[in-house]
């Protein structure tokens, strides 16, 4: 037995104490900047909070600036893919992505450039193989280079894109396909549709869910039972034979904006269904709530109390269910392409360029032409991590 | 406050000495317990009392280093006599160890504030209160089910064997607090802190509860902290009194001193603000404004803002130490000392 009178100060576990000395050492400097913060946290609106608890999550801060670059390339797709999408070279089919070499072969550094270079099919094995002369002109990639006049976005007429070469010999960053089209322009020009596809198709399914739920779940009763009903019916329906027969109605004939259109219809028509579900079951349990109780005594109309009291009580879920409702419609559009269902050529997605990755016996050969699928998972994964990161940030109660 | 070394008997059960539990938030620290020293001896009631906010429940969790998170524990001794005799420095050990584990539930244990909320909702309270000895004994499932019902028949539930199958919401608030004392005390604790044992509860069943627990301390002669803001409680139960505001101890003497002669100005004011049957107000006296901020306080008396006498120049320039004023009553005010709190590692931050 120890001695009765102690209180002789017993050391504490390295483990705590380590913890105790890091937090006073992380602590002992920045206080000034920390009261600063405080002062203005204190008077922070909850949107200010969000934003500053947002910036906070690293991974979901480097998503956002990725995933806005991704947007960027979208918007100034002429500008940045070097050739136009229907563009061919029929040199260069199946030409693999082109080495781009800095030093000449003689070991002096010239800066980028390539080989001139074709693809011929290998008699024996049918397969298209590189050919590349022994003494082939050097072709620098530069940037900027002179191009035929275009649009900009329709509206700024241009000469020059962002990189390119400056003779007939293209150069490939992702290789190209089976009539020697370059990917990377074909993927570039792609991602107007794959990227933008969502926010149209999540907006239709957005106003349908809301509304749809909310009524269901703040009127009850039969309306609630209907609703309820039909939702199951267009859940059970198994997803792709529905998207397809939705799509199977699109004319032929119809323009490729047109399609366009339908197809963030089609998507967007199977795809409210989760959310009307969340928010009636939100509703549900908020329309129990005293202040709810509060709002009818004080005579306010129905309207005003979803509105007003029941929607923004769960504003940071429809938020997180946005960003995570985007990248669905992304995946949705890419089977329907991917199925030769959605859009068609001359268009192209992300989908619809991933169709000729269907055949194993060519795919084996020119594996570049997965290209495109590594484009969907990113964008896929961005959005995921950002609706993560808002997810932590709307959530009033998290710590 | 000397502990008298020579003696065992009088050695306190429970010794907490500069205890500071710190918040390590993103805009600076939480001082939620900044210093607190007392002590409980054998078979006594001590009430730790004090307005909302003054880290009253921190320094309870902090007994039982139940703090997580952003909280630390960053400095202090708490030193227990367990049920074997041996002293141990609660925070001298891991959170995480089996040592640790071993102290909560069966040498101390904590009654919590909310019964609503305290039990798990999909087990039933037999389980749950048996849980406690399933983790500190070796009895056998019958054994131990003898045991819960035995302590729920003493905690004063009804047909004992019957409501020991039955799940948190069939039973009534003044029974789930029942059943959160007899989980307490089911292995027999040295030492139980019980934080706001009947805020939850009305009247009627706050004085059974209160009963209840006294008679079940006369039996098993265990020692009580209450932590409450309810004066009645501490009226009646308690031998001695800690007074907390803003993370310190302003005030300790025994009960029946500190309701005829308090020394601080707070606990004046607090005394005052109280109700008497019988005796009509015009209004009831009020302590202006609210407790400030624990988040890096200035270094100064943390009742300057709101005290009637404070002395511009001499409580906003220091802290005052908690000195002895008259025979077992200690305060911490300029007013009667002018002796300040020392300085040590984290005062700066």
């Amino acid at each position: 037995m120890s001695d009765t009178t102690t209180s002789a100060p017993a050391p504490r576990p390295k483990k705590v104490q380590d913890r105790i000395d890091r937090l006073r050492a992380q602590y002992s400097t920045g206080g000034d900047r920390r009261r600063q913060r405080a002062e203005q946290l204190y008077s922070a609106s909850q949107w200010q909070l969000m934003r500053a608890k947002f910036g906070k999550h690293k991974l979901a801060m480097v998503s956002l600036y990725l995933l806005i670059l991704f947007y960027v390339v979208a918007i100034l797709a002429d500008f940045i893919a070097p050739y136009d999408p229907q563009e061919r070279s029929r040199q260069h089919i199946f030409a693999p992505p082109s080495a781009i070499h800095f030093f000449a072969p003689d070991g002096g550094f010239v800066g980028p450039y390539v080989f001139d270079s074709r693809t011929r099919v290998n008699p024996k094995t049918f397969k298209y193989d590189l050919i590349v002369a022994d003494n082939a002109d050097m072709n620098p990639v530069v940037l900027f280079p002179k191009t035929d006049p275009y649009l900009l976005m329709g509206v700024i007429p241009m000469s020059v894109k962002l990189f390119g070469t400056t003779s007939r010999q293209p150069v490939f960053l992702l290789g190209a396909d089976n009539l020697g089209r370059d990917l990377f322009s074909r993927i570039v020009h792609a991602s107007r549709v794959s990227l933008f596809v969502g926010f149209g198709g999540v907006l239709i399914s957005f106003v349908l869910g809301v509304a749809l739920g909310g009524i269901s779940g703040y009127v009850g009763g039969k309306v609630d039972v209907i609703i309820q009903r039909t939702i199951e019916l267009v859940m059970s329906v198994p997803q792709i034979p529905l998207w397809m027969a939705l799509a199977a109605a699109i004319p032929a004939e119809w323009t490729g904006i047109q399609t366009y259109f339908a197809i963030t219809l089609v998507l967007s028509l199977v795809g409210w269904t989760g959310l009307a579900r969340v928010v009636r079951g939100r509703i549900l349990s908020m329309r129990e709530e005293d202040y709810v109780m509060a709002a009818r005594i004080s005579s306010a109309s129905s309207w005003s109390i979803i509105t007003r009291h029941l929607i923004p009580g769960f504003t940071s879920y429809l938020i997180v269910h946005i960003t995570i409702a985007i990248p669905f419609m992304i995946l949705g559009e890419t089977t329907l392409s991917f199925l030769g269902i959605g859009i068609r050529a001359p268009d192209v997605s992300w989908g619809s360029l991933l169709q000729q990755a269907q055949d194993v016996v060519v795919l084996s050969n020119y594996v570049w032409l997965l290209w495109p699928a590594a484009f969907v998972v990113a964008a896929v994964v961005l959005f995921n991590f950002i609706g993560d990161g808002l997810r932590d940030a709307a959530d009033p109660y998290a710590k | 406050m000397t502990p008298s070394a020579s003696l065992k008997s009088t050695e306190p059960r429970l010794k907490v000495e500069g205890l500071k539990t710190y918040f390590f938030l993103d805009h600076g620290i939480l001082k939620a317990v900044d210093g607190v020293d007392f002590h409980v001896g054998e078979a006594e009631s001590v009430g730790i009392i004090g307005e909302s906010g003054c880290g009253k429940s921190i320094t309870a969790q902090s007994m039982l280093q139940l703090v997580r998170g952003r909280g630390q524990i960053v400095a202090g001794h708490a030193v227990l006599r367990r049920k074997q005799g041996e002293m141990v420095d609660i925070l001298s050990l891991d959170p995480d160890s089996a040592e640790m584990r071993s102290v909560r539930g069966d040498d101390a244990s904590i009654i919590f504030q909310e019964p609503m909320t305290s039990f798990s909702p999909v087990h039933t309270i037999g389980f749950q209160i048996g849980e406690m000895l399933r983790l500190h004994t070796k009895l056998s499932e019958a054994q131990i089910r003898e045991r819960v019902i035995a302590m729920l028949g003493r905690v004063g539930i009804s047909n004992p064997e019957v409501r020991i199958d039955e799940y948190p919401h069939q039973l009534s608030g003044g029974m789930r607090q029942r059943a959160m004392i007899a989980m307490a005390l089911i292995c027999h604790p040295q030492i139980v802190i019980a934080d706001e044992p009947t805020t939850a509860l009305d009247v009627t069943i706050q004085a059974q509860i209160l009963d209840l627990m006294r008679d079940l301390q006369d039996e098993l002669g265990m020692s009580i902290v209450y932590i409450t803001h309810n004066m009645a409680v501490v009226a009646e139960n308690v031998s001695r009194v800690y007074v907390m505001y803003l993370g310190r101890v302003v005030e300790t003497t025994t009960t029946e001193r500190l309701f005829k002669d308090p020394k601080h100005p707070y606990t004046q004011k607090l005394l005052r603000s109280i109700p008497h049957p019988g005796r009509p107000v015009e209004r009831l006296e009020v302590i202006e404004g609210s407790v400030p901020s624990a988040v890096d306080p200035p270094r100064r008396c943390g009742f300057f803002t709101r005290c009637p006498s404070a002395m511009a120049g001499v409580c906003d320039a220091a802290i005052p130490a908690l000195t002895k004023v008259d025979d077992e009553h200690w305060a911490r005010c300029f007013l009667l000392s002018d002796e300040k709190e020392a300085e040590d590692e984290w005062s700066s931050l």
